[in-house]
């Protein structure tokens, strides 16, 4: 799915990451933990191609981030769904138009309906008219997690997705999230919190990566 | 909670990924629109300085008048020696001699109608017209010399190419001034794009993230601005269109300004700027997205 072979990011004369070499192999469920400005998001940036490695080589669906143009990182991304702490929608169109905005890019026809039901699975059914800004921390965050999986991606990046919730909304999206993994989506899960890595035990058989001075280890064996 | 009615989420079209608000929104439509108002009269210039070169050419084209400046004794001599020759000479369809009375009013605006001119030692007028393969000047000249020496050929050459040419620059004038203000509109239409990028910076991120191609996001801005840019471009058109209509009707009298308008099919031209219009907003859009989105991941 996303490997990295001997891969470095630079910027501003500084290395944020180094030899980084690893896989994310298809079905697979990491979290990425590390303390705050460790290079948690520039990784996650690596992983669906707004950053290219300064040196080393980046594989996305086999591969060369590289050689990628505008237009194929585009279409890479659709098989990407990305979730971030701060999400960021198009404010002024509605909850529901936002989630399908990735159907309407790509040129995708989609049943209304099946916009409603995933939006019924994340919880947000009865929020589907309301403008972004107007919603909460959780309901945003579940509406970018159903953002990024409406295209049926096969890989999933979550980038701090319970920064902004309590701990009962970042258990509700920790098992959307595991329920995604078991349908047989790769999973990264960039986050700080070690409670949420200790409670995923009991729902997925997930790895830990860590960063640590730039580079990025396997922290141990599975939860 | 703001709430807007949704019926299907996906049905909505491209360009309202694009926020409708901005600064960009209406400085676009009034810069079209006050561009296309200047365009009209440029248009009108343009076209009635074609109109008036033509009309120029035409009323001084194939006349020419000899003077026969002569003693009284040899007017009528030469008078009729001239009138014999030019009789003969290929190339002229008609030739006459002007009356007294005729002679008295080509002077009367500069003399005035109260000056006893025909105390005054006035020469013969000849008037002729040419055929439409015309006569040659010089060998008419030489002949004219011979026979009548007091006989000069005035074939309006050089009263009318410097008019000519004063009209032609009046229209090329009018041209280049549609060109300016089509280049003026480009510009504006192309900062306000870049500005309107600017402001949308988190839009294009978010567009970028689902996986929208370059294209897709550049064709949200351009369809935006085409539509602000053709919209203000009518309303121009239509403004500046009842203002030529508003200026006086021609008349002899008012000369070349009330001349200033369109005539027959020519008043459907203005129509056709709001579609330039929309093309100039619509390649200045699309080069402004393109090099904005070539600096984004």
């Amino acid at each position: 799915m996303i490997a990295f072979e001997n891969a470095a990011y630079s910027y501003g004369g500084g290395e944020l990451l180094s030899e980084v070499t690893l896989k994310l192999a298809p079905g697979s469920f990491h979290f990425l933990t590390g303390p705050s400005g460790s290079g948690k998001s520039t990784f996650l940036k690596l992983c669906y191609a707004e950053l290219a490695p300064t040196s080393g080589r980046a594989m996305i669906f086999d591969r060369d981030v590289k050689t990628l143009t505008r237009d194929q990182i585009a279409l890479t991304r659709r098989r990407i769904g990305v979730v971030h702490q701060d999400c960021q929608f198009l404010d002024h169109l509605p909850v529901a138009a936002n989630v399908a905005l990735p159907l309407v890019v790509a040129g995708k026809a989609a049943d209304a309906s099946d916009v409603k039901d995933l939006m019924s699975w994340v919880g947000l059914d009865h929020v589907a008219d309301a403008l972004p800004p107007s919603m909460s921390g959780g309901e945003r965050q579940r509406a970018a997690l159903a953002r990024a999986i409406i295209m049926g991606p096969d890989v999933i990046l979550a980038d701090e997705p319970t920064g902004n919730v309590d701990w009962e909304m970042s258990m509700r999206l920790l098992q959307l999230l595991t329920e995604l993994n078991k349908m047989g989506k790769t999973v990264l899960i960039a986050t700080h919190d070690m409670n949420l890595i200790r409670q995923a035990k009991s729902l997925v058989s997930a790895r830990v990566l860590r960063i640590s001075k730039r580079r990025i280890q396997l922290a141990g064996a599975d939860l | 909670m703001a709430r807007l009615k949704l019926t299907d989420p996906t049905s909505y079209a491209s360009d309202r990924v694009v926020p409708p608000s901005g600064s960009s929104a209406w400085l676009t439509s009034f810069t079209s629109g006050a561009m296309t108002f200047l365009a009209v009269f440029a248009l009108a210039l343009s076209l009635a300085s074609g109109r008036l070169a033509e009309r120029w050419a035409s009323a001084l084209d194939k006349t020419a008048t000899i003077r026969i400046s002569a003693p009284d004794d040899q007017m009528t001599l030469q008078t009729r020696a001239v009138l014999d020759l030019l009789s003969k000479t290929p190339g002229i369809a008609t030739s006459r001699a002007m009356t007294v009375d005729e002679t008295k009013r080509l002077l009367e605006p500069w003399l005035g109608p109260d000056l006893p001119i025909e105390a005054l030692p006035l020469p013969q007028l000849i008037e002729i017209t040419e055929t439409a393969a015309g006569y040659d000047a010089e060998g008419l000249r030489q002949r004219l010399a011979a026979e009548a020496p007091g006989a000069v050929l005035d074939d309006h050459t050089r009263w009318r190419r410097p008019m000519v040419d004063a009209a032609d620059r009046l229209r090329l004038l009018g041209v280049l001034s549609m060109a300016l203000i089509g280049a003026a509109m480009a510009g504006m239409i192309t900062l306000a794009a870049n500005a309107a990028l600017a402001a949308n910076a988190q839009v294009i991120k978010v567009l970028r993230l689902v996986g929208a191609r370059d294209r897709y996001i550049a064709g949200a801005f351009v369809r935006r601005f085409t539509i602000r840019a053709f919209t203000g471009s009518l309303v121009g058109a239509v403004l500046g269109t009842l203002g030529v209509l508003a200026l006086p009707s021609v008349n002899e009298a008012g000369g070349f300004l009330t001349g200033l308008g369109f005539s027959g099919f020519a008043w459907a031209l203005p129509f056709v700027l709001p579609f330039i219009a929309a093309l100039v907003a619509r390649l200045a859009t699309r080069l402004a997205a393109f090099q904005t989105l070539r600096g984004l991941t």
